[in-house]
């Protein structure tokens, strides 16, 4: 018995200790469970477009800086992704955007009771690129491209030109995900003819500028601002829509002259998730900024300040009706 | 008769030369110095590149696409949030199992079997990890995409069969006699686990478990597949709260536009990324330190 007691005494105390342990640990996850739901509204979940991410990125800092308890988390999804797998499933409150939302993708949304507001927050020029070796190119019309990027188009250079060397095209271009994939198609190929489809496919731009320096006889495209800040070492070409040669640029798109391939950007953010001071707070930032030089800091343009109105206009009416 | 067994020496191991004895010692040089070089050229190679980027302002600041503003805040601390939560998974779990393989489990098949099982998974490639994340705690137990929380339980997992393994070699070590005399003084079998084996075993199961931590700093392919977000600004508020890890945000940087991104902010998350890891590996040595001289 008395072997027992003493046996036992040890035994009860790190019990003891073994208790106060798990108690400490549970009621610190409690604590860490209450500061979880606390916390909810403190998250700005964004997905979506790679083209407009320097933007989203330039003012999400900039947002954290003057609210530094709000956690903002963006993800470089593509368009389609970031709608399919993200927005319109209720996993994020906005969706960047290079092009509009597609019917399906406004359906999906309302099965899940998202309903997605536009905001058009820049303008890009999409840009075609080529090896600066390559210099019996500056200038292609609207009808070269599409015989291009078109699926059994030309597959070599002299196919489109004579003069043109009789090398193989290299093309780099935007994943099928990507919203610039979507928009190229549009603009260049039209509704009735599909992209190639025996082309390197990425959604990371930085691939596409690797691939066109690599190669003399390569070409590719993508958002304006991947260019501006490579511009010694790829070539933009200019793009002939019938009315003359017109290189990319902030200018140019902005004027409306580098046609078909200037195009709005654009934020979705879920009517919903406006309720959240947090994501409210983002969005009316995020349409002051859009008027700002942050945008062409990265590389686009701006909307003009009668947008900017406009756009603050409408998401008040929203916040209200969420919040009324 | 000597002449007989120098020439059997010869046609047995060779000539005698002094050549191939230096030639050789020098290769078994070259092949050290192989290691050492490559680590030294990698760090001199990224702290150069890091000078004049790495600062105060770098390590407080958030992200940003103006490189001269970019900054680590949400990455590190992430990343620290992410070690510590693996930490107290890890711990437990890894320790219990190797306490059950070691004290308790019979040589049986059953146990055979466990042991080969935990083996084998301690190879299994990262990202098939990832792929159980993002299966398990994202799609059927709906945790949300590329939170703390999921983070640390996918990389917890993919560290325990190293944790369990290193455990059991250090309970592994402790000399049975040492059991023995704890059950001749009529201790239980949980006092002798208690009070003899845990406290010979700690310097090697903390050993162990760090050094898998530190390598569970490292890893990227997982967060990739749970959909961490390519950038986070502000830092974590909640087990709950999106995610970025040091390595994945150097790797989203590695892809932007600018050189001085691909070079001068790069370097700069490595050598934070490499300095956090050493400091891990040195805490580990320093544990198991200490410990020792506490035991002896």
């Amino acid at each position: 018995m008395a072997r027992e007691t003493t046996a036992s005494l040890p035994t009860g105390v790190s019990r003891r200790t073994l208790l106060a342990a798990a108690g400490v640990g549970l009621s610190s996850s409690l604590a860490g469970c209450s500061s979880v739901f606390a916390a909810e509204d403190d998250q700005v979940n964004i997905a979506g477009s790679s083209t407009v991410f320097p933007v989203t990125e330039a003012i999400g800092s900039a947002f954290s800086e003057e609210h530094p308890t709000v956690n903002v988390s963006i993800s470089k999804t593509g368009t389609g992704g970031g709608f399919g797998n993200f927005f319109c499933a209720g996993r994020t409150d906005v969706n960047n955007a290079s092009r509009e939302i597609a019917d399906a993708e406004i359906d999906q949304c309302g099965n899940n009771d998202i309903t997605p507001l536009e905001f058009t927050v820049a303008t890009d020029a999409l840009t075609v690129v080529v090896n600066p070796e390559a210099d019996w190119i500056d200038c292609l019309t609207v009808e070269e491209l599409r015989e291009i990027w078109r699926a059994d188009g030309a597959e070599r250079w002299s196919d489109i030109n004579e003069d043109w060397p009789d090398e193989e095209l290299e093309l780099y271009g935007a994943a099928t995900t990507s919203g610039t994939f979507d928009y190229f198609n549009e603009a260049v190929l039209g509704e009735d003819i599909n992209h190639k489809s025996d082309y390197y496919a990425t959604e990371r731009d930085r691939t596409i500028v690797q691939g066109v320096q690599g190669s003399e006889y390569a070409m590719g495209y993508f958002g304006f601002s991947y260019y501006s800040e490579n511009p010694d070492s790829i070539k933009a070409v200019s793009i002939d829509d019938g009315n003359g040669c017109v290189e990319p640029s902030t200018e140019t798109a902005m004027s409306g002259e580098y046609t078909p391939l200037s195009r709005p950007l654009f934020i979705y953010v879920a009517k919903e998730s406006l309720a959240d001071s947090a994501v409210r707070d983002f969005a009316r930032f995020y349409m002051e900024r859009a008027a700002t030089d942050l945008v062409s800091d990265v590389g686009y343009v701006p909307i003009t300040e009668d947008q900017r109105d406009e756009n603050l206009e409408r998401l008040e009416e929203q916040v209200a009706e969420v919040n009324g | 008769m000597a002449a007989d067994t120098s020439e059997a020496a010869d046609s047995e191991f060779g000539r005698v030369s002094r050549t191939k004895d230096t030639a050789f010692r020098l290769l078994a040089l070259a092949a050290t110095l192989v290691g050492i070089v490559s680590l030294a050229a990698l760090l001199a190679n990224v702290s150069v590149d890091a000078v004049g980027w790495l600062d105060w302002d770098f390590l407080t600041s958030p992200p940003h696409p103006d490189p001269y503003e970019a900054g680590f805040l949400p990455a590190l601390v992430g990343s620290i949030a992410i070690m510590l939560l693996i930490a107290l998974i890890t711990f437990p779990l890894g320790v219990g199992a190797a306490i059950y393989l070691e004290e308790y489990a019979g040589d049986g098949y059953l146990t055979k079997f466990i042991e080969l099982n935990i083996a084998n998974l301690a190879g299994v490639p990262s990202v098939v990890y990832g792929l159980l994340g993002l299966g398990l705690f994202v799609t059927l137990l709906d945790l949300g995409y590329g939170t703390i929380f999921v983070a640390a339980f996918t990389v917890a997992l993919l560290i325990l069969p190293i944790v369990i393994i290193s455990a059991q070699e250090a309970i592994r070590s402790v000399p049975d006699s040492q059991r023995q005399a704890s059950y001749g003084m009529g201790a239980t079998k949980w006092q002798t686990i208690r009070n003899v084996v845990l406290p010979r075993a700690m310097p090697g199961i903390m050993t162990g478990t760090i050094l898998a931590l530190g390598r569970a700093i490292g890893e990227t392919a997982p967060l990739i597949m749970i959909a961490a977000p390519t950038t986070v600004f502000g830092v974590p508020n909640s087990f709950l709260s999106k995610v970025s890890a040091m390595p994945l945000q150097i790797y989203n940087w590695s892809s932007y536009p600018e050189t001085e991104f691909q070079y001068g902010v790069v370097a700069a998350g490595v050598v934070t990324l490499l300095v956090v890891l050493l400091s891990i590996n040195s805490v580990a040595i320093l544990i198991r330190n200490r410990y020792q001289q506490d035991g002896s």
